[in-house]
């Protein structure tokens, strides 16, 4: 085959699905957008794990962020929920069907204000599935109010200075008991794509924090989550591919050398050398390198702690393989003899 | 008061371990065939504040709190003396004697007894006799009542089942108890119990079980809760016999309970899991309703089913948490931002708490829409006699939900197209295994595909299909009760007022000649049989229990103007179950102002 035809003959993953059944609605989101990028890794990393469309979940809160299941995997269902409360409603989901695959997409306000109680809660059980946080530093739908995640001393636009300590989510559901967690930058598609593969391989709540600038309200000079402070401030983490579960994939993360990652909107992002003896099943050392790294003023990246053993929800409440939501009748409604012999302790 | 018909009033303080006592006191009386009723008044606290316990006999069958209280039983020193000031005279008074009561009033009969003295004769452990003391009063009250202590002796058997040596102790206080009092019977003729056969078959059980029983038949699988009394123990109950009934041969449960973080958790749970396709409820109370309202709304417009039960407590706020109220009926009714109705079920018996758990799940996977049971504290907490439940006969409704062979032969859906007429559109369940399943879920503006949009044409067409969808609803809810016919005056009212309104017909119609008919509601949006009832009646009293007479408020959106002059509302909120005697005074007055 000629270069030309083979160009020509659409990529298509195990399945026999092309790269455009994962493809969602036109984005409305701005140009630039950091959440753009995410969305696009994300597709990406389902077609080549040969995730089923249909088995997809996506759950989503409220804000710009949130919006974006929209726009990747159409065939997938989708719930955008209420501000915030995006893990009850996943919790829900996955206990219904346990064999859903679910993806949860939140923002920084979504998660780390509004929603901190169900993301804590959510991050205690362990329940399997993605959990993305698309970290911008901001409000970008409400038009570029600080978020809990803003680090103290950044600036707004306007002027205006946080005053407050930045919340880590990361350091926050490791603490917690989520069993994966880690964190990217939206312009990094080699580093991003690899972790977003290994937390669809994982079994537990992976919780993936990626810092996505905010074209609009938050990638400025006095920024801590713009494309400019990453260049600068991004610290990656070794690489991942010793995840037990991921042995199988090709993460194609070449350790010892440093890449260049051209954005589809124009700009540059280089990721230092990635330390190769990293243990993210080190939960102390974890918190301990976040803390180091915050000290620095830096923003270490890849995946900092993973449990592949820890029990899930679903383990712990004895659920069979079947899901609750077809069970047949006469599996959900007991007998009437049943009934007749409970009344009997009544009389 | 006479032969099986009295009411017994039990004072004590609240965690000294009275519970048993009333329970077997009640027992007692309910394997002797007589129609008895329990309710327990008690206090937000865990021990230490005074609680009281009344006993309801009446030959009648009528079930609701009588306002009079016949028999005192005083335990309580802090609540004594006004325990005594409150009762009719000629009411009989059983004090510990160190109380001092006997010369309070010389128009109530007293007698003292040393509880102390006598228990001290059962045991020596200062412990077990603090708990004792209360079963020996159960004897004394059986001595002069006539209840028959072998009836007793069942009870307490029934109570500690299984626990030896606490039956024996108890026995013996209960005799002891029984043996002090002998020769003590009061006026001749008042104040007696008789063998009856009104019980043959019968269960006695509180709401709440009986409504965790209802969701586990009705096919429950998930549910998420918060604890909030007084709904806390439907929830428990429910954890408790899905666990006998719900395990599959592998061990493996056929349900998941979680206990979430707080009710909006619990909602957004029962939200996901109903969209998901399982049968999802929770149970909560006022606080916790007003803390789903966000999801109440979602749930409302991108049309998930879900079950709420809230057993209703007095509020605002933190209000009486464990006495009894409906005033929810508005917040509920209404609940969320923006055009919402939602469907009300409101079961007045022990038995409705069951079937109406079962039906509320149907209704809520038929009609795509959240569903709320308005039960009570009295409702709820307290035990009722009941004929035993009926099995569900009916499989379960799963509504509207395309399969995978289903979508394949239509080739594509649109989520919210009205395909038959009726306002409900066919939905996929994520996980289905066809290209063409998926659809996107959202609190926002869409089409009828859930597409989104802010077109005003589409937010008009689709938020009208709902309204409709709702309205037919009407039709498949739980119909109003009737009683009576072609009288003048007519009385409406919701769950648990009916025992008050049923006795109180009676009493209009003994003393004041007074007929009556009532009409029960037993769901909203309201059924045409309610128009119809107004509009037949010269005036209509609406009993509610809270302040401003929510149910009459509701009347008054739902009903055609011209019906609302005949509207009388009787509301009542004092944290106590209603009792019959108020109503009749206050209607037979409004009535004959003379
Ligand atoms: C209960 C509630 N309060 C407030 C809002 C308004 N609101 C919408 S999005 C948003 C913040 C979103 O921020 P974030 O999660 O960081 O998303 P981003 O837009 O930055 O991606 C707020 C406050 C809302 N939708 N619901
Ligand atoms: S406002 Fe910010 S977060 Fe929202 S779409 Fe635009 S760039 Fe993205
Ligand atoms: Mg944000």
């Amino acid at each position: 085959m000629s270069e030309a035809a083979r160009a020509a003959v659409p990529r298509t993953n195990r399945l026999g699905l092309a790269l455009a059944d994962y493809k969602g609605a036109k984005t409305t989101l701005c140009a630039g957008c950091g959440h753009n990028a995410i969305s696009e890794r994300i597709l990406d990393a389902f077609f080549e794990m040969g995730v089923p469309p249909e088995r997809v979940a996506k759950l989503s809160g409220i804000g710009c962020s949130s919006k974006s299941p929209a726009y990747f995997m159409g065939r997938s269902h989708a719930f955008n929920a209420v501000h915030g409360r995006m893990p009850s409603v996943a919790t829900g989901a996955v206990l219904a069907n346990r064999r859903l695959l679910a993806l949860g997409v939140s923002g920084d306000g979504d998660t780390a204000s509004i929603g901190l109680g169900q993301f804590s809660h959510l991050m205690r059980r362990n329940l399997p599935m993605i959990y993305v946080v698309e970290d911008n530093g901001v409000y970008g739908l409400t038009k570029g109010q600080f978020s809990a995640t803003a680090d103290a001393g950044s600036t707004l636009k306007t002027g205006v200075v946080n005053e407050l300590p930045a919340i880590d989510t990361c350091a926050l559901a490791i603490q917690l008991g989520a069993s994966f967690v880690g964190r990217s930058f939206s312009g990094d598609k080699r580093q991003l794509s690899a972790m977003l593969k290994a937390a669809v391989a994982h079994r537990g709540t992976a919780m993936l924090d990626v810092v996505s600038p905010c074209v609009t309200f938050n990638d400025h000079e006095g920024s801590t989550k713009s494309y400019g402070y990453m260049k600068d401030h991004d610290e990656p983490l070794h690489e991942i591919s010793f995840v037990p579960s991921f042995e199988e994939i090709d993460v194609e993360y070449a350790a010892g050398t440093s890449v260049d990652v051209r954005m589809h909107d124009g700009s540059h992002l280089r990721l230092r050398k990635l330390e190769e003896d990293y243990d993210p099943r080190d939960k102390v050392r974890a918190l301990s390198r976040i803390a180091e790294s915050h000290g620095r003023g830096e923003v270490l990246t890849g995946v900092l702690w993973v449990d592949p053993d820890a029990p899930t929800f679903l383990d712990l409440l004895q659920l069979p393989e079947e899901p609750l939501a077809t069970l047949p009748a006469e599996r959900l409604r007991p007998p009437r003899e049943a009934l007749a012999a409970v009344l009997e302790e009544f009389r | 008061m006479g032969v099986n018909d009295f009411s017994i009033q039990v004072a004590t303080v609240n965690g000294s371990g009275s519970q048993s006592a009333n329970a077997v006191l009640l027992r007692a009386l309910f394997q002797m065939g007589i129609p008895v009723s329990g309710k327990n008044l008690f206090p937000s606290n865990i021990a230490g504040l005074p609680t009281w316990y009344t006993i309801r006999a009446s030959a009648e069958g009528f079930v609701a709190r009588k306002k009079e209280v016949d028999l005192l039983v005083a335990m309580n020193a802090e609540s004594a003396r006004e325990d005594v000031a409150g009762l009719r005279p000629g009411a009989v008074v059983v004090y510990d004697e160190p109380l001092g009561l006997g010369a309070l009033r010389d128009d109530v009969s007293a007698l003292g007894v040393p509880f102390d003295a006598l228990v001290r004769a059962v045991t020596g452990d200062a412990r077990l006799s603090k708990l004792l003391r209360n079963m020996a009063y159960v004897g004394v009250v059986a001595q002069l009542l006539g209840i028959d202590l072998a009836e007793v002796e069942r009870a307490i058997e029934k109570q500690f089942a299984g626990k030896k040596k606490a039956v024996e102790l108890n026995v013996a206080a209960a005799r002891a108890g029984h043996a002090h009092a002998a020769g003590r019977r009061f006026a001749a003729g008042a104040l007696r119990v008789e063998r009856m056969d009104a019980n043959r078959g019968k269960i006695v059980i509180d709401g709440n079980t009986a409504a965790a029983l209802g969701a586990i038949f009705g096919g429950v699988a998930v549910v998420a809760w918060y604890p909030i009394t007084p709904s806390s123990s439907l929830t428990e109950a429910l954890i408790h016999y899905a666990r006998k009934l719900r395990l599959g041969p592998d061990g493996k449960a056929t349900f998941a309970v979680v206990q979430a973080e707080d009710e909006l958790a619990a909602a957004g749970m029962v939200v996901g899991a109903g969209w998901a396709g399982a049968r999802a409820m929770t149970a909560t109370s006022g606080p916790g309703v007003s803390l789903m309202s966000e999801f109440a709304g979602l749930a409302y417009f991108a049309e998930i089913p879900a079950v709420i039960w809230d057993v209703q407590r007095v509020g605002p706020s933190t209000g009486m948490p464990t006495r009894t109220a409906q005033g929810d009926l508005l917040s509920t009714a209404y609940l969320s931002h923006g055009d919402t109705r939602h469907l009300l079920l409101i079961p007045g018996s022990v038995e409705e708490c069951f079937t109406m758990a079962g039906e509320a799940l149907d209704l809520a996977e038929r009609f795509q829409t959240p569903v709320f049971v308005l039960s009570d504290l009295d409702l709820g907490m307290n035990v009722w006699t009941s004929d035993p439940f009926p099995y569900p006969e009916r499989p379960p409704d799963r509504g509207k939900v395309l399969s995978r062979e289903q979508l394949e032969k239509l080739g594509s859906f649109a989520r919210y197209a009205d395909v038959d007429g009726d306002g409900i559109g066919w939905r996929t369940l994520p996980g289905t295994d066809h290209p063409a399943a998926a659809y996107f879920t959202r609190g926002t503006g869409h089409d009828e595909q859930a597409r989104y949009s802010e077109r005003p044409d589409d937010w008009e067409r689709n938020l009208r299909r709902i309204a409709r969808k709702i309205d037919g609803a009407r039709a498949a809810m739980p119909q109003p009760e009737a009683a009576g016919s072609g009288a003048r005056v007519g009385i409406l009212s919701a769950g648990t007022s009916r025992w008050a309104v049923e006795e109180s017909r009676v009493q209009l119609r003994r003393e004041k000649g007074l007929e009556t008919d009532h009409l029960r509601v037993r769901a909203f949006p309201f059924a045409d049989a309610v128009r119809e009832f107004v509009a037949a009646h010269d005036r209509v009293y609406v009993v509610d229990q809270n302040r401003d007479g929510q149910l009459g408020q509701l009347l008054r959106l739902e009903l055609p103007v011209e019906l609302l002059p005949r509207l009388r509302p009787v509301a009542h909120v004092t944290g106590l179950p209603l009792d019959a005697r108020s109503l009749t005074d206050e209607i037979a007055g409004r009535e004959d102002p003379s």
